[in-house]
């Protein structure tokens, strides 16, 4: 486990790039508000970004026993499913997640 | 009045998630307080569920810059339209956009929130702050008071989050052909560059973005 210090480092890195990242763009985008290339930009990013980072979460999967995946693969489609049907984030997300937990820690 | 009605239903979404980050704090080995300490200077929900990840590996800080930069990329657009010139002061101004959390944002740009003056503004996003840090703080001593150890799994709760986040982003804008560059640059990435996917499928998605904006205007 990396000590506390180094720990604190992280923190601080990472609250300061997000700060710059929320803070920065009202001086320097804003004023581009009407430009098309930014206006595309915030059209697409969100989706793409959310979908590299969920894919990045189950990148240890492939790797992972063969009943792993098959509760992986249980969980992805119940949340997805839950969440196309229901629009309720956090009952697709804790239902997911409870699903995955219970087959993980039972089998 | 109005601020409380608006911001209310998302603290009660804060507390069960913030709760969770606590757990997941406590599960990684960590000590609880990393929970409300995480929660308070970061504040960026999902970028604290994969810093649990990060900080009990010990991660090289440009891996943790890194993550923050591509992860927390999409606040720049938030710049677009959040109302911050009706906030007023310096101090003012600097705690709207530490605190410019996604679902600040949604509140601040709501219909709703087109009157509000600055108190009313800075008001909302003190307490869905307050209500976070709280939620990852009870989470981690509750974590810290169970046998959580012995359950496998829990990390699954950041995967269904960012599912969560792709399908409602998909259904603002539903563009299959975002969704599948996104997928493929995933995919690409995690095959070639595993120790550094993220990254490399964030470059290559971007350089993907820029030639398809130039193939349409070409082709308009």
């Amino acid at each position: 486990m990396p000590d506390t210090g180094y720990i604190a480092i992280l923190v601080a890195v990472s609250a300061a790039i997000t700060w710059a990242l929320r803070a920065v763009p009202f001086a320097v985008l804003a004023p581009m508000r009407h430009s098309a290339v930014v206006r595309y930009l915030s059209l697409h990013m969100p989706l793409g970004v959310m979908v590299m980072l969920a894919l990045y979460t189950v990148r240890d999967v492939p790797a992972a026993a063969g009943r792993q995946q098959l509760w992986a693969i249980i969980a992805v489609l119940v949340t997805a499913g839950l969440q196309l049907w229901r629009r309720h984030a956090l009952l697709s997300i804790f239902v997911g997640t409870g699903i995955y937990v219970a087959l993980m820690s039972l089998w | 009045m109005s601020v409380l009605r608006l911001a209310a239903p998302i603290g009660l979404a804060f507390l069960p998630l913030g709760m969770a980050l606590g757990f997941l704090v406590v599960h990684a080995g960590l000590a609880w307080w990393w929970a409300p300490v995480f929660a308070a200077v970061i504040y960026a929900g999902s970028l604290e569920f994969l810093m649990v990840g990060l900080a009990a590996a010990g991660a090289p800080v440009a891996t943790v810059a890194l993550t923050t930069l591509i992860v927390n990329s999409r606040h720049v657009f938030y710049a677009l339209s959040f109302p911050l010139h009706r906030v007023r002061s310096v101090p003012g101004k600097t705690y709207s956009t530490y605190v410019l959390s996604d679902e600040a944002f949604a509140v601040g740009v709501s219909p709703a929130a087109r009157t509000w003056t600055s108190g009313q503004i800075l008001a909302m996003q003190a307490g869905l702050h307050l209500t976070w840090t709280v939620s990852a703080a009870a989470g981690a001593l509750l974590g810290a008071a169970l046998p959580i150890e012995r359950l496998q799994g829990l990390e699954f709760a950041l995967t269904a989050l960012f599912i969560v986040l792709a399908i409602d982003a998909y259904s603002q804008h539903p563009d299959p052909l975002t969704a599948l560059l996104a997928v493929a640059c995933a995919v690409a990435a995690g095959l070639l560059a595993p120790g550094q996917m993220l990254v490399w499928a964030f470059a290559a998605f971007t350089a993907l973005l820029f030639a398809r904006l130039l193939a349409e205007r070409r082709g308009a």
